[in-house]
């Protein structure tokens, strides 16, 4: 079994358009949408749930007024300025407990926070497993986690040789819960300063944990010498270039239909796609037939 | 006055609605770049830098001759960023809170903090506009510590422009938190209007008045007006789709340039939110 994630270095690069593509191409994966800060890919698949269940991560504190005696220690212990007037603001409160423990009078309670809900469906593609955070919530990171485990396991369950992870954008802690123990990644770009900047920073993370990376650009013709930059720097950093799509109206169109790029679409940016769900597949399982030698 | 300008998601033209409001305003103007994972502003500001510092938060090193393995610290500690085996205390940096608990509790002094580099903060000036950014080093995980720094270095006297971490969570919190109002920016798609919604939900749920952007409007119907008519939204400017937009954003230069006409709509923006405090 593979697991493929495809994240970018920030959003609106056409990673979920590019992600719901893959899912109609490949046979029955598993698909796991870790943007779970706004999470888009139901958006396409239109899962049809089978279980929802809560997460729940970290603590909140909270102050009984009748038992505290008003000494403001807690209020000096507290480095996130959550407490003011004896009371906790729940949206600043970092679940560190610190308050909790040192109150003298025990008047702090400590309730675990419920975060937001995860689910497992079914698609028209495959399984899939997805969640929604409670706006404001903390630890998407944690929940990443939790979601790639849980499609690891449906995998097992349903023998699916793939694994397809729509990751989180970024650098920071969500992404590199989307990334780690992945056996390769898919940054998909697009060919603006930004992109190139954002390209350089999300490839130094992925070497940082070791993991076999790919670039594609999208909309490559909009600025095409920045295109071949980008490969270039692509290249330099270890990653394979595997394709470039064009500027289409078509993906917006897919999009406003509830489809994929593939399934709406035979033009230019739709057999662009195909083209690299092929140059990805022959890297993926590259090695394959060794391991069934070995 | 401090303005959010925040997104659901990434990608929806944050960084280019920030930058052309700034470029756009009357006055001295501040912008901050709190998108600190991916500060993308100062292709656009092209700002001369005049200043760098770095950014450093407390974490907790253990003093082994004093250490007495009483595990005190692992239990107090809520994210198990320090543990305690065979006698020995360990602390996982990318863990760590910065809480200060398990130095607090230490019996035998064994504890203290010392800085850890976590990014740094650039400013600089271009005509009126001051430009200050947070950048977070790479495989650092915490990113609300640098941007609770970079948003102090508003300037209370003038207008200060915050651009913003995209997302619902910790980061979009922080930084939206600390504002007096805020403008999110979408686009007139579904993906848009869904993503639209829980940033609005979020920011509901702060307290901090707002207006919505449309960016690359086309002239086909879109979901996004009839949901801002139906919930009281302001829908404060609608910036058209167009291929020199996402030209000049590609080499690097604010739609100010490419479409002069918006100026006047982007200056007033702030008279607008200041009007709904
Ligand atoms: S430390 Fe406890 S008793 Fe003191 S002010 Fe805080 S909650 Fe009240
Ligand atoms: S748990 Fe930590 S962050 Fe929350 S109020 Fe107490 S001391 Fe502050
Ligand atoms: S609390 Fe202090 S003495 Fe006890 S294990 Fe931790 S560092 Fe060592
Ligand atoms: S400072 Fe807080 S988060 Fe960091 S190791 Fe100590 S108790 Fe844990």
């Amino acid at each position: 079994m593979k697991e493929l994630v495809i994240i970018s270095g920030k959003g609106g690069t056409g990673k979920t358009s590019i992600t719901a593509s893959f899912a109609a191409l490949a046979d029955h994966p598993v698909l796991v949408d870790c943007d779970v800060d706004a999470a888009d890919l139901h958006l396409v698949l239109q899962p049809e749930i089978q279980t929802s269940e809560t997460f729940v991560s970290g603590h909140v504190a909270e102050i009984r007024t009748g038992d505290c005696t008003q000494c403001g220690l807690c209020m000096a212990v507290c480095r996130f300025d959550a407490i003011t007037d004896f009371r906790v603001d729940a949206m600043a409160c970092e679940g560190c407990g610190a308050c909790v423990e040192f109150c003298p009078e025990k008047a702090i309670d400590f309730p675990e926070q419920e975060c937001g809900i995860w689910h497992r469906s079914k698609t028209r593609h495959g399984s899939m497993v997805h969640a929604r955070m409670h706006p404001g919530a903390e630890n998407s990171g944690k929940l990443v986690s939790l979601l790639r485990t849980e499609a690891g396991k449906l995998a097992e369950r349903e023998n699916a040789g793939l694994i397809l992870v729509d990751g989180s954008p970024g650098i920071g802690c969500p992404v590199i819960a989307s990334i780690t123990g992945a056996d390769a990644v898919l940054v998909v770009t697009e060919p603006t300063l930004s992109g190139e900047h954002d390209l350089k920073r999300v490839l130094q993370l992925v070497s940082h944990f070791r993991i076999p990376a790919m670039v594609c650009v999208n909309k490559w013709d909009i600025n095409k010498e920045m295109t071949s930059q980008i490969e270039a720097l692509a290249e330099s950093m270890n990653a394979v270039p595997v394709g470039r799509v064009p500027y289409d109206a078509a993906v917006t169109a897919a999009q406003v239909n509830a489809r994929a790029l593939v399934e709406s679409s035979d033009g230019a940016a739709a057999r662009a796609v195909r083209g690299i769900w092929g140059a990805i597949q022959k890297q993926l399982f590259a090695e394959e037939c060794c391991h069934v030698a070995s | 006055m401090k303005i959010a300008v925040a997104s659901g998601k990434g990608g929806t033209g944050k960084t280019t609605l920030s930058c052309a409001m700034a470029f756009a305003a009357q006055e001295k103007v501040t912008l901050l770049d709190c998108d600190v994972e991916e500060p993308n502003s100062h292709f656009f500001i092209r700002p001369e830098i005049e200043h760098q510092e770095q950014v450093f938060r407390p974490v907790p090193a253990v003093d082994e001759t004093k250490c007495t393995g009483c595990g005190e610290c692992a239990r107090v500690c809520q994210f198990n960023a320090i543990v305690t085996v065979n006698g020995k205390t360990l602390v996982f940096n990318e863990l760590c809170h910065s809480c200060g608990a398990c130095v607090r509790i230490c019996p035998t002094g064994a504890l203290h903090e010392v800085d850890q580099p976590i990014g740094q903060i650039e400013t600089g000036r271009r005509d009126h506009v001051r430009f200050v950014s947070g950048r977070l080093d790479v495989g650092q995980a915490m990113s609300p510590p640098l941007i609770r720094r970079t948003l102090e270095q508003a300037d209370a006297e003038s207008l200060t422009i915050v651009d913003c971490p995209p997302g619902t969570s910790c980061p979009y919190v922080t930084a939206v938190k600390a504002c007096d109002a805020a403008l999110l920016v979408t686009e007139p798609t579904p993906f848009g209007l869904h993503d639209l919604k829980l940033a609005v939900e979020t920011i509901r749920d702060l307290g901090v008045p707002f207006g919505v952007a449309v960016n690359r409007m086309t002239e086909e119907k879109n979901p996004i007006q009839a949901y801002c008519e139906a919930e009281g939204i302001p829908l404060l400017i609608q910036i058209p789709e167009d291929r020199r937009a996402a030209e000049a954003y590609s080499r690097g230069e604010p739609i100010n340039t490419v479409m002069p006409e918006l100026n006047e709509r982007l200056a007033q923006i702030p008279e607008q939110l200041k009007a709904m405090i």
